[in-house]
């Protein structure tokens, strides 16, 4: 036998930790010890957020879906409900994201391509025409006109009748993460987190069960950061958003238990199911002695562990329902709140029904057939994933210090530095996958000649974008001209005086203001990010 | 006599906020000893052609991953022209479906990339169309 077969390889996770070939109590001992297990339900949370758990409530499937206008996002929000989806994630198109109008020059070709158009608080209504919006979460995957979105879903809900105090849902709303990976950005680091501040201060005040604000880890590790950073940058990004609500002068309990959180489930198992764990008792250790956090809400690291897409691949497509199945498994053995998979034909389109039934499907296998629902936290105790869990934590906290040693993480960002480290490592992980080092099933290893896969391709409708242009000339000779001008006025007024613009934005959008209209008048106020390009 | 180095024009066309693989190009092409100007997020075709020109680039690139790299690209290719820049090679990368790699390349996008391209046929492609 060669030296090769008999000599165990060397294995080290992709958050750098080495792998050993069998774990005991000694490995769990050596690396911190039990201390930080605790019970689910119980601070510090490790096992779960809720004693019970799944039993109680099984996690909510909310998969990301928006394309066209607001009338075909709506069709496909009623075949999802009707196919057991329990929350709603709302896709919105580029436009929309950025702050143009669908008839803005930078909008051409961009209009309903991968979400739905939104001008006017017209298109919320009907977007959402018929869902009950207190049996359906509705999640709104925006970032840089987040605090626009955020108050046309409450005018919108408002006007059909619910009390906005007890509203819940949930905004993207991270815009930190959006200068690292996914851009849509669209006002400077500073003003940014400003409006951030603005949803979060709001929100505390007048909608309190409404989550202002989803810290995505997720993209961050999209572009190219490991498990363990991805909670690290998440972390760290949290916290400066805790920071600028804290100057307002609200107590941490008055908000951080809205704080919500979107992490990525593709990789190593034990890693990810270790890296959930770890993070889960972190942040409710950061929360009360760094916060002084009481209210054991505050506590909780509630999130949605979702998507996959960076695990995803091009090839041999269908190996990626089998993919998801895997990774819904991670999310499951995680004890997330909420759960989405990306669909197999995402890395060519926007899903069909089809895939995204596949999809829902296969979350619901898991809580009808597998047993995922019966038993909390059913990797705790395993001296392998404990162990883990105690080196993921080190992981963590010594990449939180790392950041905030070099500045912390807004300046970072500001200086494109937080980016250009992701991006470094996604360089490398590319050299790892060409040279085969990084093992990826149809990629570097079992390889098939194909032609391109045959993947049923969503239509991009142009006549749709052109309705939706007609459409808002329509609401624009429609509406009452002078008190847009009034809200539209008070909106750059409010954001000149430095005050919480939310309450103009309400009004704003009330009057039907369009969001590209309402972005212009802040941007003539905050300026437009300028991204530094560092390598 | 030293050589001068390939110049590449590499942009991010459009809306699309997802750059993550256009920045590995760049440090690849870096790597492989090319002048790389990197233009950032949200190019408008105009902003690309005069950018083009500016730089004095042999080289045109576009990394798109939201859909909208045809109606683009048909603006693109006209200015490029009334700048002179006509002979310039150029490629694309990204999401770009094998439907629309023949209008692509009557464009004069020769070089099509798509998803899970290797770096070094990139390279390749590039060393031999630049003379």
């Amino acid at each position: 036998m060669s030296e090769r077969q008999t000599k165990p390889r060397r294995v080290v996770n992709e958050s750098g930790i080495e792998i050993k070939t069998a774990y005991t109590a000694a490995d769990v001992e050596a690396t911190g010890g039990f201390d930080h297990i605790g019970e689910p339900g119980k601070f510090p949370f490790t096992r779960g957020i809720h004693a019970e758990m799944y039993r109680k409530r099984p996690w909510t499937m909310r998969q990301y879906a928006g394309f066209g206008n607001a009338a075909d996002t709506n069709q496909r929000f009623k075949f999802l409900i009707a196919n057991g989806q329990t929350g709603l994630n709302v896709a919105f198109d580029l436009p929309t994201q950025i702050g143009f109008d669908s008839d803005s020059p930078m909008a051409e070709g961009e209009v309903g391509r991968v979400g739905m158009a939104v001008d006017t608080l017209r298109d919320f209504e009907v977007a959402f025409d018929g869902i009950d919006l207190e049996q359906i979460t509705v999640s709104l995957t925006v970032n840089g006109s987040a605090a626009i979105l955020i108050a046309m879903y409450l005018v919108m809900a408002q006007k059909r009748g619910y009390d906005v105090a007890r509203l819940r849902g949930t905004a993207q709303n991270d815009i930190l993460k959006e200068f690292i990976g996914r851009g849509t950005w669209i006002f400077p680091v500073e003003p940014s987190m400003k409006l951030v501040g603005d949803t979060i201060e709001y929100c505390a005040q007048h909608a309190p069960k409404y989550s202002p604000v989803s810290v995505c880890g997720y993209h961050i590790r999209e572009s190219g950061a490991n498990p363990a950073q991805e909670m690290a940058y998440a972390f760290c990004i949290a916290k400066a958003y805790a920071d600028e609500t804290l100057k307002r002068g609200l107590h941490i309990d008055e908000f951080a238990g809205r704080l919500s959180f979107n992490f990525n489930i593709f990789g190593n198992i034990f890693e990810q199911v270790a890296k959930f764990r770890a993070a889960r008792g972190l942040w409710a250790k950061i929360m009360k002695e760094e916060y002084g956090a009481q209210d054991p809400g505050s506590m909780w690291m509630r999130m949605i562990a979702a998507g996959g897409g960076g695990g995803l691949t091009k090839e041999q497509p269908e190996n990626n329902i089998v993919r998801g199945a895997y990774y819904a498994l991670i999310s499951a053995l995680s004890g997330t709140q909420t759960m989405a998979l990306c669909s197999y034909d995402e890395a060519y389109t926007i899903p069909t029904e089809h895939s995204a039934r596949i999809s829902l499907r296969t979350m619901q296998l898991l809580i009808e057939e597998m047993g995922l629902t019966e038993t909390v936290d059913p990797l705790g105790g395993s001296w392998y994933v404990e162990t883990l869990t105690n080196q993921m934590r080190d992981k963590m906290v010594e990449t939180m210090a790392d950041i905030d040693r070099r500045g912390g993480i807004v300046s970072l960002v500001a200086q494109g530095l937080a980016q250009a480290a992701v991006s470094a490592q996604a360089y490398q992980m590319q050299k790892r996958i060409e040279s085969g080092d990084f093992p990826k099933v149809g990629v570097n290893c079992y390889r098939e000649e194909e032609e391109e896969a045959k993947v049923e391709f969503h239509p991009y409708d142009e006549d749709d974008a052109k309705a939706q242009v007609a459409a808002l000339d329509t609401i624009r000779a429609e509406r009452d001209g002078r008190k847009v001008q009034v809200a539209l006025d008070r909106v750059e007024a409010d954001a000149r005086a430095g005050t919480n613009v939310m309450p103009a934005l309400i009004e704003a959008v009330k009057a039907y203001a369009s969001v590209g209209e309402i972005t212009d008048r802040l941007v003539t106020v905050y300026g437009r990010y300028r991204e530094p390009v560092v390598f | 006599m030293s050589e001068r180095r390939i110049r590449v024009l590499l942009a991010k066309p459009g809306l699309d906020g997802h750059d993550q693989g256009a920045k590995i190009v760049v440090r690849g092409l870096i790597d492989a000893g090319f002048e790389v100007i990197y233009t950032g997020l949200r190019q408008t075709p105009i902003a690309v052609a005069n950018a083009a020109l500016e730089e004095g680039v042999d080289v045109i690139g576009l990394s798109s991953m939201a859909g909208s790299h045809l109606p683009f690209c048909r603006k693109l290719r006209p200015l490029l022209d009334e700048r002179g820049l006509g002979d310039k090679v150029c490629l694309i990368g990204g999401n770009i479906p094998a439907t629309d790699h023949a209008e692509l390349r009557a464009l004069g996008f020769t070089g099509i990339f798509p998803t899970s391209s290797k770096i070094a046929a990139i390279v390749d492609f590039i060393k031999e169309e630049v003379q």
